[in-house]
């Protein structure tokens, strides 16, 4: 009985000094180990007279749980310690440079043309192509312009051949004209794409872009265009008003033909689009001319409807804030960082068109 | 074409002010460009008061003059005239002004060692009156109170120019756009007042049009003006012509431009007298030649129309008058001619000689041929006006009748294409104002048009003309309807933009390069394609269509390099060219990497770019998309600006049926030749158009989920092989043993040198083995291992390093 108080007694004490991982181990083998104190006393336990068996085996276990609990409280107290005391060693200076990544970025016309695609996507429009190089026929003739008429004048063309029959692409029209004879009525594409005129000066480019628009079913009207555009125009600039004004104007492959104007102001230098007084032309449209869809063997007694050409790189400009139009396309590494789009940008309708 | 509100109010009476009418031509489809104040020339003249004379100490006739021009300090002017005296009110000229008289522009300058800062005037110099015998002198009490104002009031008219679309040459003179804004309810359109000419004589000048194919004058009017004297056009008519910013030069001249720009109706002034033996309207022989009266020699082609005499050419009909019969100031007779010459006869030859003139411009769009007369008799009224004269009768040649159309119209059709009603009483109103004559037959009404409208043809040119007048505003928007019935891109066009963000996603920006290049860099890509030229380049060095983007992509990334950029990453996905026809074109996305990863990273061990980085770009983005990569399948033929042993091409099989991409160093050649410097250069090609569409879509691409829970097992193997031996085909080797339980193998080395024979090299590989029906045992795992061993070892000669 005495042995067991004194076992404990001794034990308590020597478990309150400050021990390290191996000390406290020592005092378990001590007490628990094959031979050790309390192990001991366990085996007396047969010895012991059967009356006092039971409160023998009660104080022994007792004693037992009493120390075993402080041990391995006592362990895990110096566990804790001991990691504590290595993850202080192995700390690093936080703000060190990361690995080194790069950002690729998309450029601002793709992206544009992105956000365009998905906005006329909303209304119905599917994406339609065409080639860059052009004959004669589809970029002009079939298009109400014959070669003998002064429009031409207006379109600065390369040439291919000498004959003249083959030409870069002035506007993305033909796209119409292919689309027209390669399926039937109704139709309702946009067309976004490469155009070229041999034209080059701070605000032309010899290459640019264009998206055309094509609706064309039984009933569609100057309402249906201008409410399209509206559209359009709001959606893309992501304002809830806009200022848009249609003037009568002259295509050869639309009539009647209209200019659209969108109101803006400059405020701080910068362009505000939707308010102010001042206009900014931003696209040719009309309802498609009947002898362009004669052209294309559409019969104009069923069907009718309207086109409209947008320059993108304009649009880019006038959204993004880009005074330079020749910067497009002169891949300087910082413009394009300046201007690019993280990749992960994906222009939606859930998501909205730019952040 | 240029108008100014006076001119307008000529032939508009109106209530509306200048802004107004601006806002209004821009309404109605005459988009007014810009209106601005025209400067003039004679805005710096000040009245002046001369303060003070004195001798000029180096010449006795002149003085020097201190001249208050109403600033602080007065001015010095050395003067000659013996009028100049203190207290003299002059109209002083400063430097920089320009002398109308003999258009002299002012310096300071010495005159005999005295600085002189500018002039006082005579009226002579300032074309007011001759009198140029001494500085004018201005009345005291009524100039006083104006010392250093403007002596000339100054305009305030605004020179309106307006863009004519080529539709519209009716709008090319003044009543023409005044009639329009009469139609559209702006004003009045005046009646064009004409006096009565006492025409006794015959025209004697005999005028023919010679009867050939391709003749390109149609009707040729002409008035001949006997005893003419030719000056100086009065003020009122010099204004007019200045006013559009044009140059006076005589009043026949002058008169002939006037009624151009006034009524659209070009004339031609000939001086009789040097017309020999009456004028023949014909088609030129190719190699005559003329000089115009721009000064230039012109050698003609066949069948231009030409007006000539007996003894050659005097003129390129409707387009430019010749140096030999054109009219000066001691012309006496003159002949004025008032034609219509074909718009495409016109338009050809002016295309060929390379002539624009504003006669050209207008008969290339139309002129009405029916102003024949009125041309020739506001002519004759004017030149007898000015000049004096006889006026002889009209001669009018005609060779063609041209006829005035005439159509249809269903009134119906106009709320058809726009959208809104307009009653037929308004349209008439409308149409009439524009010069139509409109019957009602029935529902239709029937329409003739007007002589000066050749543009209109149909019923949609009606529908333009009226809804352009009656407002654009008033179509009524029509809500876009939210709706799809076939998807917006095409699987070609996602797979465009796919791979577009994805490569984008790999640290490449996005750039946008001509489709032409220069034809130099062009050729380094050229291979077996054909070059393609462009005839008319917009400048040397972009004079071909590219048929690789890497000659643009190459240009772009030297000339960043020359900007102090080492680590550059750039591509572009767009069109290459293989040919002149449409449709010879193709997508490709092309990228270039040059310099280093991790360049001064404290962290990682910088390295060259190379090409296992460009082979990942590749495979990346095709695995990505979509392709497996277990079936990609890559060999290392590849075109000639590539490094030969450094580069390959991808294909989605082992089938090889297309070329979907090429990766790897550019030839150092390359670089040498373009003069890039750069620690290192790799790049890729992915063929959009060659790579074969998955059919599958997004949602049954996922095949059933099946997966193992058993053991999986990892051995690892080391052949020595051949040295040419390629890796692809050995994996294959150890994939093909069994499919079923060889999930996965890994290189994880390759050695070369002490203790492998030279020829050979060494391959270690992880091989990861699980079934999915049972835990293998070992005794399976040895045997499997066994399988491998003795697979590789038949099939390529290898022998496992034990």
């Amino acid at each position: 009985m005495s042995d067991i108080k004194k076992i404990k007694d001794e034990f308590l004490l020597k478990l309150k000094e400050n021990l390290n991982l191996n000390q406290v181990n020592q005092i378990k083998t001590d007490l628990f180990g094959k031979n050790g104190l309390v192990s001991s006393q366990f085996k007396k336990l047969g010895a012991i007279a059967e009356d006092e068996r039971k409160k023998f085996a009660s104080d022994l276990n007792s004693v037992k749980d009493e120390l075993q609990n402080i041990i391995s409280s006592k362990v895990n107290d110096i566990e804790i310690k001991e990691i504590n005391e290595k993850l202080e060693k192995e700390k690093v200076d936080i703000t060190l440079p990361e690995r080194p990544f790069v950002q690729g970025k998309i450029h601002p016309v793709s992206q544009v043309i992105d956000e365009i695609s998905s906005i006329f996507s909303e209304i119905g429009f599917s994406v339609e192509e065409g080639p860059d190089v052009e004959n004669e026929y589809n970029n002009f003739t079939a298009l109400n312009t014959p070669d003998n008429h002064p429009a031409r004048d207006m379109h600065d063309t390369f040439y291919l051949d000498d004959k003249k029959e083959l030409l870069l692409r002035t506007h993305t029209s033909p796209v119409q004209i292919r689309t027209m004879l390669k399926d039937k009525p109704p139709f309702k594409i946009i067309a976004p794409g490469r155009t070229y005129r041999s034209d080059s000066d701070q605000t032309h480019a010899p290459m640019f872009h264009q998206v055309e628009g094509l609706h064309i079913d039984k009933d569609i009207n100057m309402g249906h265009l201008k409410g399209c555009l509206n559209y359009f125009i709001k959606e893309f600039f992501e304002v809830d008003k806009i200022k848009m004004r249609f003037r009568p104007s002259h295509f050869p492959f639309t009539e009647p033909s209209a200019e659209v104007d969108i109101g803006y102001k400059i405020k701080d230098g910068k362009i505000v689009i939707g308010e102010g007084n001042k206009w900014l032309e931003i696209l040719g449209c009309g309802m498609v001319h009947p002898n362009v869809l004669k052209n294309v063997k559409v019969d104009t007694t069923k069907y009718q409807g309207y086109a409209f050409g947008i320059g993108i790189d304009r649009l880019a400009m006038l959204k993004y804030g880009i005074n330079d139009l020749r910067a497009f396309f002169d891949c300087d590494y910082r413009w394009l960082n300046h201007f690019g789009f993280d990749p992960l940008d994906v222009p939606s309708n859930y998501r909205g068109l730019s952040r | 074409m240029k108008i100014t509100t006076n001119w307008l109010k000529d032939h508009l009476d109106t209530k509306l002010n200048e802004n107004q009418i601006i806002d209004k031509l821009t309404d109605i489809g005459l988009e007014v460009e810009s209106a601005d104040i025209q400067s003039s020339e004679l805005d710096s003249f000040l009245v002046a008061k001369i303060v003070k004379t004195e001798k000029h100490p180096g010449a006795d006739r002149l003085k020097v003059c201190d001249v208050d021009i109403g600033i602080k300090n007065s001015v010095k002017v050395v003067c000659g005239a013996p009028n100049a005296r203190e207290g003299l009110l002059t109209i002083y000229a400063p430097p920089g002004a320009t002398i109308p008289k003999n258009q002299m522009k002012l310096v300071v300058s010495k005159i005999r060692g005295v600085t002189s800062y500018g002039m006082l005037c005579s009226e002579s110099e300032l074309n007011l009156s001759n009198e140029s015998d001494g500085i004018t002198e201005l009345l005291s009490e009524k100039y006083d109170a104006k010392i250093g104002k403007n002596y000339f009031p100054k305009s305030n008219l605004k020179v309106i120019d307006i863009s004519i679309t080529p539709n519209r040459a009716d709008c090319l003179g003044i009543r023409g756009i005044a009639r329009d804004l009469s139609a559209a309810g702006s004003g009045k359109l005046k009646n064009i007042k004409s006096e009565k000419l006492t025409q006794k004589n015959k025209q004697k000048i005999n005028i023919k049009i010679i009867k050939e194919k391709n003749q390109g004058c149609a009707i040729f009017g002409s008035c001949l003006i006997t005893g003419v004297k030719n000056t100086e056009s009065p003020n009122w008519l010099k204004e007019k012509i200045i006013s559009l910013g044009q140059k006076p030069i005589s009043a026949i001249v002058d008169v002939t431009n006037y009624i151009m720009f006034d009524l659209n109706r070009p004339l031609h002034a000939y001086d009789a007298d040097k017309i020999d033996r009456g004028i023949i309207v014909r088609n030129s022989k190719k190699g005559e030649t003329f000089k115009a009266l721009d000064n230039k020699n012109y050698k003609l082609d066949n069948d231009m129309c030409v007006i000539t005499d007996n003894s050659g050419i005097l003129g390129l009909g409707g387009i430019i008058g010749g140096t030999r019969s054109g009219t000066e100031l001691d012309t006496k007779n003159v002949l004025i001619e008032a034609a219509y010459f074909s718009p495409k006869s016109i338009r050809k030859t002016s295309k060929v000689l390379n002539i624009d003139t504003d006669a050209k411009f207008r008969f290339e769009r139309g002129i009405d041929p029916l102003s024949i007369e009125l041309g020739l008799q506001r002519a004759a009224e004017l030149i007898k006006k000015i000049c004096g004269g006889e006026v002889s009768k009209f001669d009018i040649q005609n060779f063609e009748k041209i006829k005035n159309n005439s159509i249809k119209f269903d009134p119906l059709l106009f709320e058809k294409i726009t959208g809104f009603k307009i009653d037929q009483k308004e349209m008439t109103k409308i149409l009439n104002g524009l010069g139509f004559e409109v019957k009602k037959e029935k529902k239709i009404m029937a329409l003739k048009v007007p002589s000066w409208r050749s543009d209109i043809e149909q019923e949609i040119d009606i529908i333009e003309e009226l809804v352009r007048i009656h407002g654009y505003n008033k179509i009524q928007i029509v809500e876009p309807e939210k709706s799809r019935d076939k998807p917006t891109l095409n699987n070609k066009q996602k797979l465009f933009h796919f791979l577009q963000r994805s490569i984008a996603s790999k640290g490449f920006l996005e750039t946008i390069t001509w489709s032409f290049t220069d034809s130099k860099i062009n050729q380094l890509f050229i291979e077996n394609n054909k070059e393609i030229k462009i005839v008319n380049p917009i400048s040397s060095d972009l004079n071909v269509l590219r048929n690789s983007i890497f000659s643009n992509l190459i240009i772009y990334l030297n000339k960043n390099l020359d900007r102090g950029f080492k680590d550059v990453s750039l591509f572009e996905i767009g069109p290459t060219f293989s040919g002149s026809q449409p449709g010879q074109q193709e997508t490709v996305a092309s990228g270039l990497r040059s310099g280093k990863i991790s360049r001064l990273s404290w962290l990682e061990k910088d390295r060259l770019v190379d090409v296992f980085d460009v082979k990942k770009d590749v495979i990346q983005s095709l695995v990505e998309a979509g392709f497996s990569q277990n079936k990609l399948y890559i060999d290392d033929k590849t075109p000639s600006y590539y490094h030969p042993g450094k580069s390959g091409r991808v294909f989605l099989s082992k089938d090889k049926e297309k070329v979907i991409a090429f990766f790897g160093e550019i030839h150092p050649n390359i670089l040498k030749k373009i003069d890039i410097k750069t620690e290192s250069l790799v790049g890729f090609e992915i063929f959009l158009d060659n790579i074969k569409q998955t059919k599958k879509s997004l949602n049954n691409q996922k095949t059933q989920y099946q997966y193992s829970d058993f053991q999986k097992s990892e051995r690892d193997f080391a052949f020595v092989i051949d040295k040419n031996f390629q890796v692809q085909e050995l994996i294959e080797i150890i994939y093909d043993v069994d499919k079923n339980l060889i999930k996965r193998v890994r290189v994880f080395d390759i050695y070369e040198g002490a203790n492998i024979p030279e020829d050979k090299k060494s391959i270690a590989l992880n091989v990861v083995i699980q079934s999915s029906k049972k835990t293998l045992k070992d005794e399976d795992l040895d045997r499997i291992n066994q399988v491998i061993i003795s697979k590789v070892e038949e099939k390529t000669g290898a022998k496992i390093r034990s």
